[in-house]
């Protein structure tokens, strides 16, 4: 049943201070969603396996549908789809995927976004086995992992 | 359509980007689960432990004396409201909407609960109990085929809802509800008489459509009484027909919404969650919006799992008889089963020229999770067995596997086993892209020696499947072009990410002469959009696709009869580009679409309609022979080739190299048809090494991510290449013919093929797990053979 709040939770999101009172089983992804209104984190299976969840905690990708929102340190800055682009201005992760045409449903492609730009922050020029492993716990059923590689090799070439 | 006009396609044939891109690419793109419905209830459905069982009682008291519960609805709920037929379907009306007197299936929803929160309506729901009585069970289709198994559905009637599937009728008594018969020649006698037959079982599991989205709904009805549905569907014209049966409501007073799904591949089709979510909203006269989790995903659809029975006979050298038993395991209730049994059962055969046939293809009720449609419609379930059998009479045969299939396979002027002729078919230029890009010898043997490198044993093969276009079905379309110059079209063709709405747009802008970004296209809202029998089964380019031409052409009719007076030419030496009316003879003799409209209204913001109807036509098939003069409107053709790597130590197959071509008529956008080939191509890949619903004790084991995996970036082909090829289809919208499906028909044999020349055993049994692959080679070697050398 309905539990009270146990915290005072103060995180940066996308760039904003922001601050909210948690349960000790809030989740991340229903703190971003229904506390945010930040939708682009979405559940596709609530056990950590198929990465549609995915957002950047401190620039680690996380699935936020397993993380509970009151261990989350204070402070701590978390990067959604939403704080991807700049305004009208599209981060070059976006801009690759657009390219490359590396989406159709799209489900997944918010976590898939977040993964990549995490991938090339800890490896800027990673080999194609390595970023198959990376995003290995990012599911797309549609079955657009040949644009999606092709979008990282793509960043991979201008070292973004 | 001309083919000289090709070269003067200014959208069509070329790589637009998506319609939906930017608004993807930025997240704001928004799912049913992402919206909003002031004042929902949540909607809880509290499922059944016993894979069938007599329903005795369902004690509800302690759930609905929780905080925030309005209501909780049971079997016995439902047959006392008035006006509403407790059952639904699409070929029968099977499934209850609550299980009443028994469950058929763990997992079958016993009770809706809504409450305020997610929360509260999870907290009552699990304070549902109910008694029940087991009864014995059936799992396997082939069993429960055979008299005196369980049997699951003891009467069942037609819906009559789609015009193929007025006439069924099961097997009274049984849990047959569909046998397809297929008869040309003597198939019996030939294989009597044939110097060797061929003779294997097959065997594919259910499995999961495994959209990353799961389905939901938010319904209420309106003081007028209207009903209002937000759903996750592929077939809002099939769900706004099946609900006002249902609830007994005129059609005008459904309205039915569908946001862009994220993903479906068949997994949304029909009514799922639909009639529950309506039911709650009658009883509490409220909003009410239920989104499944993963874990209820598994037990609300899959895929048919299937038996396959297979006889092939030589003589002479020669292939003189085919014949096919397949048993479709649909599950606890029919879905769509009885059109997959009978469309895809007369595919059985394969796509080639044999003098014998006979096909029975039966549709079978068990105590699972019903199952349905997932891209390929059945047919990979039949290419398994018909595909491998290729193999094994080639090279009984000694003749290469690409040779065979070329001198057998159907072409233009054949005719298929039904006795119709075969329309439109590129299925010999999709074999041979295949074989040129993996390099395959003309003409040449596969070589004996296998190559291997330590105890990775390697090895390819080809596979070659067809598939039949859905018909009879319908698209309406109706485009409204504005006097600025864009141009909307509405239609209710579901967009789940292939791409169908910038296809459609792209068809538009080339007939009305506009550049791409001038069109948009409406999501399906049946208050707004006009029917369509659904966004399945690979239909919506060459259907919707001519109706949105049709509708398009009236449009541009109007914008000609008026632009004629004055350029002064008839209206049929007009033409329009680039937003502009030209004298074809005299192209500087020109008026922009605004001109056009101040001169036809006197004003600007006018607007020009027009309505496309475009339907696909087939004539019965005899019932005993399945003989018919017109069986389907086109075919789709598609061949793969593989390339994999055993390791005989582990059992692991890798997939080195996957090469798969998919005739597509006229490409409309060739870069989505080979993100189409490939998508297709990639979970195929999933299907065949490791997806499997596996049941024990009746009930599902494996139903969540962690013990379902897809297929991920790691399981990828080392390379995939896939091949565009262009066949046109003489009544499609400028030679085009649908895509979604043709790269799933035939990559399962492929890799069983490939199987064989590696490690010199046939496997007949997907997943090809590492432990399946090890016993075969286990097996192999106890018969005293080493790898590799074949039988």
């Amino acid at each position: 049943m309905s539990r009270p709040p146990c915290r005072t939770l103060r995180l940066v999101v996308n760039g904003q201070e922001r601050q909210a009172e948690v349960r000790d089983n809030t989740l991340l992804l229903d703190l971003l969603r229904e506390g945010f209104g930040l939708w682009g984190a979405r559940e596709g299976c609530g056990v950590g396996a198929c990465g549609s969840c995915t957002v950047l905690v401190d620039g680690h990708p996380i699935s936020s549908c397993l993380k509970l929102a009151a261990t989350l340190p204070d402070g701590c800055v978390i990067t959604t789809v939403e704080g991807l682009a700049a305004g009208e201005k599209l981060d070059l992760v976006q801009e690759a995927f657009l390219e490359a045409g590396a989406f159709q449903c799209a489900f997944c492609t918010p976590g898939m976004l977040l993964a990549v730009k995490a991938l090339l922050a800890a490896n800027p020029r990673p080999t194609e086995e390595e970023a198959r492993a990376y995003l290995n716990g990012n599911y797309c059923r549609c079955g657009a992992h040949p644009e999606i590689l092709q979008a990282v090799r793509a960043l991979a070439e201008r070292g973004a | 359509m001309d083919p000289r006009e090709a070269i003067e396609w200014n959208v069509v044939g070329h790589d637009v980007r998506r319609l939906d891109g930017p608004s993807k690419i930025r997240g704001e793109f928004k799912y049913l689960a992402d919206m909003d419905f002031p004042g929902a209830l949540r909607l809880v459905l509290v499922r059944s432990i016993y894979p069938h069982a007599r329903l005795l009682r369902v004690r509800t008291e302690a759930a609905k004396a929780c905080p925030g519960v309005a209501a909780v609805l049971t079997g016995d709920d439902l047959l006392a409201m008035k006006g509403v037929l407790p059952c639904f379907g699409p070929a029968f009306r099977d499934q209850p909407i609550l299980a009443f007197g028994k469950v058929r299936y763990a997992g079958e929803p016993i009770a809706a609960v809504a409450a305020e929160s997610l929360e509260a309506a999870e907290a009552a729901a699990a304070l549902v109990e109910a008694d029940y009585e087991e009864l014995p069970y059936v799992q396997d289709p082939v069993k429960a085929a055979q008299s005196g198994a369980p049997v699951v559905n003891e009467a069942i009637e037609p819906a009559g809802a789609f015009a193929d599937l007025k006439a069924l009728k099961g097997i009274p008594g049984s849990n047959i509800c569909t046998h397809y018969k297929l008869r040309r020649g003597d198939a019996d006698r030939a294989l009597a008489e044939a110097e060797k037959v061929f003779e294997d079982t097959f065997v594919c599991p259910p499995v999961s459509h495994a959209h990353l989205e799961p389905h939901g709904t938010a319904a209420w009805f309106e003081p007028s009484g209207r009903l209002i549905v937000h759903t996750t569907t592929q077939s809002p014209s099939f769900v706004r027909q099946e609900l006002s049966v249902v609830f007994g409501l005129s059609l005008s007073d459904v309205r039915v919404v569908v946001p862009p799904l994220g993903g479906s591949y068949g997994g949304k089709i029909y009514c799922k969650l639909e009639p529950v979510v309506c039911l709650m909203a009658k009883a509490t006269k409220r909003p009410v919006r239920c989104h499944l989790t993963r874990e209820e995903v598994f037990l609300t659809t899959s895929r048919h799992g299937a038996v396959t029975r297979i006889w092939t006979g030589v003589k002479g050298g020669r292939i003189t008889a085919r014949r096919v038993e397949v048993y479709y395991d649909t599950g606890a209730y029919a879905e769509v089963g009885p059109r997959i049994a009978q469309k895809t059962g007369s595919t059985a055969p394969g796509p080639y020229k044999f003098p014998n046939v006979r096909v029975d293809s039966y549709c079978v009720y068990t105590n699972k999770t019903p199952a349905g449609p997932l891209r390929g419609f059945g047919v990979p379930q039949l290419s398994i067995a018909y595909e491998t059998h290729m193999d094994m009479a080639a090279s009984y045969l000694g003749r290469d596997p690409v040779d065979l299939r070329r001198e057998y396979a159907l072409e233009e002027g054949d005719f298929y086993a039904t006795g119709a002729p075969m329309t439109s078919i590129g299925l010999k230029p999709s074999l041979n892209a295949v074989a040129e890009a993996m390099g395959w010898p003309a003409g040449g043997r596969v070589p004996p020696e296998k190559e291997r490198a330590g105890r990775l044993a390697r090895g390819r093969g080809v596979a070659l499947g067809i598939k039949a276009v859905l018909s009879p079905s319908i698209s309406n379309a109706a485009v409204e072009l504005s006097s600025d110059g864009s141009a909307l079209v509405r239609c209710s063709t579901v967009e789940m990410g292939q791409g169908a709405t910038t296809i459609l747009a792209q068809i538009a802008a080339e007939e009305l002469g506009l550049s791409f970004g001038k069109v948009r296209v409406l999501l399906p809202d049946t208050d707004h959009t006009p029917y369509d029998t659904l966004s399945a089964g690979s239909r919506s380019t060459y259907h919707m696709g001519n109706a949105v031409v049709l509708a398009a052409r009236q449009v541009r009719e109007k914008l000609f009869e008026t632009a004629a007076e004055v350029l002064e030419v008839p209206p049929d030496g007009l033409a329009v580009r680039r937003e502009r009316v030209f004298v074809r003879a005299f192209p500087e003799r020109r008026m922009s679409i605004t001109e056009v409209f101040i001169r036809r209204f006197g004003a600007p913001g006018t607007t020009l309609s027009g309505e496309g109807t475009f339907s696909s036509q087939v004539d019965k098939a005899d019932p005993e022979t399945g003989q018919t003069p017109r069986m389907t409107e086109h075919w789709f053709a598609g061949a793969t080739g593989v390339e994999v790597e055993v390791d005989t130590e582990t059992g692991f197959v890798r997939v080195a190299r996957l090469v798969c071509a998919a005739d597509v008529g006229r490409a409309i956008n060739p870069r989505h048809c080979m993100e189409q080939i490939q998508g297709a191509a990639i979970l195929t890949t999933g299907l065949t090494l490791f997806e499997e619903m596996r049941f024990e004790d009746g009930r599902l084991t494996n139903g969540t991510f962690l013990e379902y995996p897809l297929p991920a970036f790691r399981d990828l082909p080392g390379e995939i290449v896939s091949r565009v090829v262009e066949h046109p289809v003489e009544t499609g919208p400028y030679g085009a013919r649908g895509v979604g499906e043709t790269g799933t028909l035939s990559l399962m044999p492929a890799i069983l093929n490939a199987l064989y020349d590696a490690l010199g055993v046939w496997i007949r049994q997907v997943p090809v797990t590492p432990e399946r692959v090890l016993r075969a080679i286990r097996e192999a070697e106890g018969a005293g053979r080493p790898l590799g050398v074949r039988a």
